[in-house]
């Protein structure tokens, strides 16, 4: 009998630890893009909500009105094309640039003395945890054609007119590579603190040069870390809205900037819903990828 | 001196470049110019206009309130999500599961505040809850996107934990329940509470999500300082800045504190049990310099070689 009321207990308890997390997740996390794939099919209307609705229930008949104008809209105006192309590249160049900095800082602080990596690791981390609207803010006063950098390089004899580096798509690489650098240091720390040293003693040992050594051992064991690192800034920048639209410039295309617009600017619901549609389609692989991965590290007991 | 290496400079390099924007924003919050980037003399007037700002003050206590619930509820989903999926290895829906666990970590905002607005749209038209947008659905929001945080957070501590001690806390008739908060819990009180402090952070940082969900009631600090930073810079929001940043710092040393405090207690219990199972001789030759020091670093890294290797 107790063994019984205990099964059931652990069952009915089992239930309600998987129930609880995923029903919300369900409702709030993946029902919503069912959402956007539906809103993405009406069309702008004057009204509240300021769609129509796809499905509609009257005469004892179902109308589902699917209506692809918005995604011929799309594919219509270059614009929108340009702007995710322009997205990716931007985010691909920002992402290679964080890793090309960050990867050494990363090295150095898990080859530092073990008594200082948590210290280190909390300077790293520091600035992640103050405002990132803040962290952007601040170049917007070292970037411009008043800012500290042209005024010092001015008064240093250096130039003669400012430079212009706000709203230029150089001030958005700074900002990306400023925001998100912590988010590709730390996997690839967390990946390098793992790697067994006497390989490397061992090639050292057998007169492997020190750079040989890290082509060959270190650079790909850390193939992981980079992976994660690259996902983790690479998938966020392609849709970010505060960087291009503080720092950059008229030029700056980016997906997360024309779907804000489309949404607050132009009120244009639908629009925007198939623009979120269109990106979710190009980020799904990546994703997938960073997935995999992550759900190996979740579950590896 | 010892030559500084290629990655060390890199290092101090990255450091310089990541800390050098945040300390001349703090420099110039005390500029008493109104042009921020003329230099005009010491200053705290900005500081006592932002006192004087109803509307930043609100805003404040409106994302405080807001990151202390959602936060405390995110630590509790993200617990029982790392709970799932540290300890059952099947049930249906586990990839699912695992995969609407993962994808909010790179999600872009814009999707996740877009889906969020026509979902609590379709809500209220389908059957009037919510009936109006405000701190609820910006609640609802930093919920669900820090909750994946709080569960990466606690999950990895969570599978370090040695299950023999809440196995034999069953077996001696405690419950599942019980068993729970007596032994697991304190086990993982640190990740708790990391996972807690990021899901704040994460929560008082929210400019995109907010904004597509929030209705004309609420009004958070980011959005505040969003419009105004719109339009350039200013100094008021320097001097907002300066003390964004100052109580994360304080927040960061205290932290930094207690872990070092931890970690150098940890040394030392591990050093003083080797010590007795080792029993390491008074008079044995040592090839090493500096035994100590090498002893150290090796328990700090490798916890594996617990037995010296025997010198030959």
């Amino acid at each position: 009998m107790s063994a019984f009321v205990q099964r059931l207990s652990g069952s009915l308890g089992r239930r309600t630890l998987i129930g609880i997390p995923f029903l919300w997740l369900l409702l709030f996390f993946l029902i919503p893009f069912a959402i956007v794939l539906k809103i993405s099919f009406a069309e702008m209307q004057i009204s509240i909500p300021p769609y129509s609705s796809v499905v509609e229930y009257a005469d004892e008949s179902l109308n589902i009105v699917l209506n692809l104008g918005n995604y011929l809209f799309l594919l219509d105006d270059d614009l929108y094309a340009a702007a995710y192309l322009s997205s990716i590249q931007i985010a691909l160049n920002a992402t290679l640039m964080a890793l090309l900095l960050g990867y050494p800082m990363a090295y150095a602080m898990a080859r530092a003395p073990a008594h200082m990596q948590t210290t280190l690791l909390l300077l790293i981390l520091l600035p992640s945890w103050t405002s990132f609207l803040i962290r952007i803010y601040a170049w917007m006063g070292l970037l411009s054609n008043k800012g500290l950098i042209n005024n010092a390089l001015i008064s240093l004899g250096v130039i003669t007119d400012p430079i212009p580096m706000m709203n230029t798509n150089f001030a958005v690489y700074i900002g990306m590579v400023y925001a998100y650098l912590p988010f590709v240091i730390l996997p690839i720390y967390a990946n390098l603190i793992k790697h067994d040293q006497s390989l490397l003693e061992a090639a050292a040992d057998l007169g492997c040069p020190p750079w040989k050594a890290f082509l060959t051992i270190t650079l790909p064991l850390s193939k992981a870390g980079i992976l994660a690192g690259f996902m983790l800034m690479f998938i966020p920048a392609v849709g970010e809205f505060v960087i291009p639209e503080l720092l950059g410039g008229p030029d700056t295309l980016m997906i997360g900037k024309v779907l804000w617009q489309e949404f607050f600017n132009n009120r244009d619901w639908p629009v925007a819903a198939s623009l979120a549609m269109v990106m979710l389609l190009l980020l799904i692989i990546p994703i997938m990828i960073f997935h995999r991965q992550q759900a190996k590290e979740l579950e590896a007991a | 001196m010892k030559k500084l290496s290629f990655t060390n400079g890199v290092f101090l390099g990255g450091l310089l470049f990541l800390y050098l924007p945040m300390l001349i924003l703090i420099i110039y919050s005390f500029n008493s110019s109104r042009l921020v980037t003329v230099w005009a003399g010491w200053s705290t007037k900005w500081y006592l206009a932002l006192l004087e700002d109803d509307q930043i003050l609100g805003a404040i206590w409106m994302s405080l309130r807001i990151a202390f619930y959602s936060s405390t509820m995110a630590v509790v989903l993200g617990t029982m999500a790392a709970f799932v999926m540290t300890r059952f290895n099947k049930f249906r829906g586990r990839t699912l599961f695992s995969g609407m666990i993962t994808a909010p970590l790179v999600m872009p905002d814009v999707i996740i505040g877009l889906s969020l607005l026509l979902l609590f749209v379709g809500m209220a038209q389908g059957f009037g809850w919510p009936a109006e947008r405000g701190m609820l659905t910006i609640w609802i929001a930093h919920v669900t996107f820090s909750a994946a945080y709080a569960t990466v957070v606690i999950s990895s501590r969570l599978r370090e934990v040695d299950r023999s001690v809440e196995e034999a806390a069953m077996d001696l008739g405690a419950t599942p329940f019980k068993t729970f908060f007596i032994i697991t819990v304190p086990a993982i009180a640190p990740a708790l509470a990391a996972g807690w402090l990021l899901s704040f952070t994460l929560s008082l940082d929210d400019l995109v999500i907010s904004s597509f969900v929030a209705g004309p009631g609420a009004t958070t600090l980011p959005m505040v300082v969003f419009s105004s930073v719109r339009l350039g810079v200013s100094p008021k929001i320097n001097a907002l800045a300066t003390l964004i940043i100052m109580a994360v710092s304080l927040a960061a040393f205290v932290t930094w504190y207690v872990l070092r405090r931890a970690e150098k207690r940890r040394l030392q219990q591990l050093r003083t049990d080797m010590e007795e199972v080792v029993e390491v001789p008074a008079y044995r030759p040592q090839p090493v310099i500096n035994p100590v020091k090498q002893r150290k670093q090796r328990v700090g890294s490798q916890e594996k070689e617990e037995v010296p290797e025997s010198v030959t």
